[in-house]
């Protein structure tokens, strides 16, 4: 389709702008969304041809109809229990945690050095040009240097109604050897049609460590995109896990970038995938310097007439040598009808590289499940702790302090879906 | 074998696909030649020149139809296939229409173009036929009486289309239709020349059937055709060797070969690929598998500038099997786009498909597959191996598979590694007092020794050969 298409009309747009102007947010913040939607107009929909569209109905994904509305951001700590309302937090001195309009406001030189500085543009730029349009809520995190945050930190971004469409964006500056650990989770709590664009990227400084979870819970008939972008600077560690649980299509971009020796990153996902939803995972691991680190593993459990597509890249540019990287994407099918799309792909142009990449697709392993079967366990919890176990791999991976609460909200998105 | 090839390269005196040996061209006085570009008329031409039957006519204006309509398919393919120029390509030109039939009776200059180029007199005594296309047409064919004998029929495609209309028409154009894609369209539109295969059932064919290919006119095209088909429980092996004179300016080569195994028969389809390196080589190749057939692909490119080929097994009967086993080796200024496509179809179909490449100099080799497993099937299996060795640092290496799988009773796996040379086993081989080009060769041999031992012995010695030539210089 040309450009010139939205999903969101002028006027809203305008309104839009209207309700930044009454929040005193600053002049060049309106200049920047009105650029953003310019872009965003200057694309067009994605096309059957595009590749980084391969195997998805973009004709199904074209949207109308749909107001913007900023989510609910509750910020904190992370909370023991269930993901929901944060725990209070006081961060030490220098530490900036807030939402997105009070960074724009209150830390603006240090919001515009980073904002949109290195998107990814694994092909949902036209979404991903809605979101710096519309955007008005989400999380913005700052480090500074040297400063290690103990306390796990959590964000909820919260979207109820219908017809409405929220664009959170999540900004995470960590300085050098600073460290921390964010969750954040999109939720719905009732309502039907919604349309969410997110955006969240991380830097990480030389020398920083960085866990992010993100949990994608909107509304089952959601759509939902949403675009990371993750810099590794030199000697930093960044891992990042995904969980997409809800939404009926979503698509999910990662670029991660190791820039600099010596940096590592790990990146993560689980997929639950039921009824008649639609995921689609685009990733990009680019080694631009000498002797970095990157494993990707995406895994998928698919039942009913769900489809996954996971397409992923790893890039090593030339003189990225002694680059080490890995790229896993493993679907478990648990139903006759669901389908995955699995397209890994390398791109290497040094040669001193250790690069494996793999892509199973099966369903469960008859041997285990005899097993099961042979010890009285019932066809259904055996099923589910096979999938359960499915997920263990990637969830051992992930820090003690916030799994607990992730492997809960996982349990019970399985427990809803699917039996 | 004539000593100025051995004054370019060492060892080229002795390897019959060696591509220096192919580096040459004789003043041949063409008799039909449909000049350069491509228009409804040049099709007309061709069609009268070969007397063709009405209906091949109207396939072929079709299929350019299809051919001007279709895009490069540079959305995902190389930009380098932006530089073909199709106003400056001669889509037909022939020594003369009547394949000769001894080798008594074959020109003495193409006798001496086959003698370079290795095909040697001797060698006949070992194939069952060999049909060597000469530009556009076989120059000579030579079916032993043994293989007639047994019912094959194995001639030219032109040849077929003539004695054999019924068979031909049957399932010409059926595995892989004009709309395929724009290069398939190109070779439906002006195809001339190429093979064409039929197995009675049961017969099995003991001794490989043999065509080699070469191109002798610059700017020039070649579209052969080839069609093989294997009734039920036949056996056959084809082989097929490409070498191309070097010229200034690009040439085309766009074969379309298709293969039909049907209820339990075998068809292995081997091809070492050598075209000089300013030859873009655009090939479709699939075959389909009815029950219990088996079709296997083995595939090694070593020449051209971009060779875009992935074989392909539609696996359409139950308990079919295809296989591609794939080696390619992308030198300076070479990029060998690559690979392999199954298409489940059936319940209980299993497919292999496995590959290595080396890419040396600034060399890109790139595995591009496609898995595909339809809906409602169960026990279907595919296991993909993708191995890259990486020679330079400025080599190149891509891998880009697609696997589509529907249904938890199938299952699929694909695994790929990129590695170098290991440094070590250079330094244990030239503590022995290799150098350390020598090493390397071995090495890369190693490499790919499991794959090139599938290869009919006489493929397999040439190969080895090959990989040394391709080797040197590479070091230091």
């Amino acid at each position: 389709m040309s450009a010139n298409e939205t999903y969101i009309s002028k006027r809203l747009f305008q309104r839009h702008l209207d309700s930044v102007g009454r929040a005193r947010l600053p002049e060049w913040w309106l200049d920047t969304q009105r650029a953003a939607w310019d872009a965003h107009l200057g694309l067009p929909h994605p096309g059957p041809t595009d590749e980084t569209w391969r195997f998805t109905d973009t004709e199904a994904i074209r949207l109308s109809g749909f107001e913007p509305f900023p989510t609910a951001d509750l910020l904190g700590a992370l909370p023991a229990g269930q993901l929901r309302a944060p725990a209070p937090v006081k961060p030490p001195p220098g530490v900036v945690y807030c939402t997105l309009n009070e960074a724009i406001a209150k830390h603006a030189d240090l919001f515009r050095a980073y904002f949109r500085a290195r998107p990814a543009a694994l092909g949902g730029e036209k979404f991903a040009e809605l979101n710096a349009a519309f955007a008005a809520c989400g999380a913005f995190l700052y480090v500074p240097d040297g400063v290690e945050l103990t306390t796990p930190l959590f964000a909820r971004h919260v979207l109820n109604g219908h017809n409405i469409a929220a664009f959170p964006h999540t900004l995470v500056i960590l300085g050098k050897n600073a460290s921390a650990t964010l969750v954040e989770v999109f939720d719905t709590e009732y309502g039907d049609r919604l349309l969410a664009s997110g955006v969240s990227d991380l830097h990480a400084a030389s020398g920083a460590r960085l866990t992010y979870i993100g949990i994608q819970n909107w509304g089952r008939q959601a759509t939902a995109f949403h675009s990371n972008a993750t810099s590794v600077a030199q000697d930093a560690n960044v891992t990042t896990l995904n969980l997409h649980l809800g939404a009926r299509y979503a698509r999910h971009e990662s670029h991660t970038r190791l820039d600099a020796p010596g940096g590592r990153a790990e990146i993560l996902a689980l997929t639950h995938a039921d009824a008649n939803r639609r995921l689609d995972q685009r990733t990009l691991q680019t080694h631009s310097a000498p002797d970095t680190y990157s494993n990707l593993l995406y895994k998928n459990a698919l039942r009913d007439t769900s489809k996954t597509v996971f397409s992923g890249l790893i890039n090593v540019e030339p003189d990225a040598q002694r680059t080490d990287a890995y790229q896993s994407n493993r679907n478990l099918l648990l139903s006759p009808d669901a389908e995955a799309n699995s397209l890994p792909g390398l791109e290497i142009q040094a040669n001193d590289v250790r690069c494996t990449h793999g892509a199973t697709t099966g369903g469960i392993d008859p041997e285990q499940a005899y097993y099961m079967a042979a010890r009285g366990i019932p066809p259904e919890t055996a099923n589910a702790l096979l999938v359960e176990g499915f997920f263990e791999e990637v969830l051992g991976k992930i820090p003690e302090r916030p799994r607990a609460p992730v492997e809960a909200t996982l349990r019970a998105a399985l427990a809803r879906g699917g039996r | 074998m004539p000593d100025t090839n051995a004054s370019t390269h060492g060892q080229a005196a002795v390897i019959g696909l060696d591509q220096s040996a192919g580096d040459f061209t004789y003043d041949v006085k063409y008799d039909y030649d449909a000049g350069k570009g491509l228009s409804e008329n040049t099709i007309r031409y061709i069609s009268a020149v070969k007397k063709e039957a009405p209906w091949l006519l109207d396939f072929r204006l079709a299929a350019l139809k299809i051919f001007l309509s279709k895009p490069m398919p540079t959305h995902w393919a190389t930009r380098d296939l932006d530089t073909l120029d199709f106003s400056k390509i001669r889509y037909y030109l022939a020594q003369g229409q009547k394949p000769k039939r001894t080798w008594d009776e074959v020109p003495d200059d193409i006798k001496k173009t086959f003698e370079r180029l290795g095909v040697p007199e001797q060698e006949r005594k070992f194939l069952a036929g060999v049909e060597a296309q000469f530009d556009s047409e076989a120059a000579y064919s030579n079916v032993k009486e043994l293989v007639a004998k047994q019912g094959v029929i194995f001639m030219n495609s032109t040849e077929a289309l003539a004695k054999h209309p019924d068979i031909f028409r049957k399932f010409f154009g059926k595995v892989i239709p004009s709309a395929d894609n724009k290069f398939a369209a190109l070779n439906s539109a002006v195809f001339s020349g190429g093979s064409f295969i039929y197995v009675p059932p049961g017969v099995k064919v003991a001794q490989p059937l043999q065509a080699y290919f070469r191109i002798n006119a610059e700017n020039f095209g070649q579209f052969e055709r080839t069609l093989i088909i294997a009734d039920e429980g036949a056996e056959l092996t084809y082989m097929e060797g490409c070498t191309a004179p070097k010229f200034s300016t690009s040439t085309l080569h766009s074969a379309v070969v298709e293969l039909v195994a049907l209820k339990d028969a075998k068809i292995q389809y081997i091809t070492v690929q050598n075209w000089a390196p300013n030859v873009f080589n655009l090939v479709t190749k699939r075959g389909v598998a009815h029950g219990n057939a088996e079709i296997k692909w083995i595939d090694c490119n070593i020449g051209s500038r971009l060779t875009m080929k992935y074989p392909g097994v539609v696996l359409k009967g139950r308990r079919a099997r295809g296989e591609v086993v794939s080696i390619a080796l992308a030198n300076d200024g070479q990029h060998q786009d690559t690979g392999a496509k199954m298409i489940h179809l059936a319940d209980d179909t299993t497919s292999t498909i496995v590959s290595k490449s080396i890419s040396i100099g600034a060399g890109r080799a790139s595995y591009r597959g496609h898995v595909h497993v339809a809906k409602g099937l169960k026990n279907c299996k595919n296991n993909t191996e993708c191995d890259a060795l990486l020679i330079n640092t400025n080599s190149r290496t891509d891998t880009y598979p697609a696997i589509t799988v529907r249904g938890d009773a199938n299952r699929t796996q694909h695994e790929a590694s990129v590695s170098k040379v290991s440094a070590e086993q250079i330094f244990y081989m030239q503590q022995r007092g290799l150098t350390e080009a020598q090493a390397m060769s071995l090495s890369v041999n190693g490499f790919v020794n499991d794959l090139v031992n599938r290869f009919p012995m006489e493929y397999s010695v040439e190969l080895k050969r090959l990989i040394d030539l391709e080797m040197e210089g590479s070091v230091g």
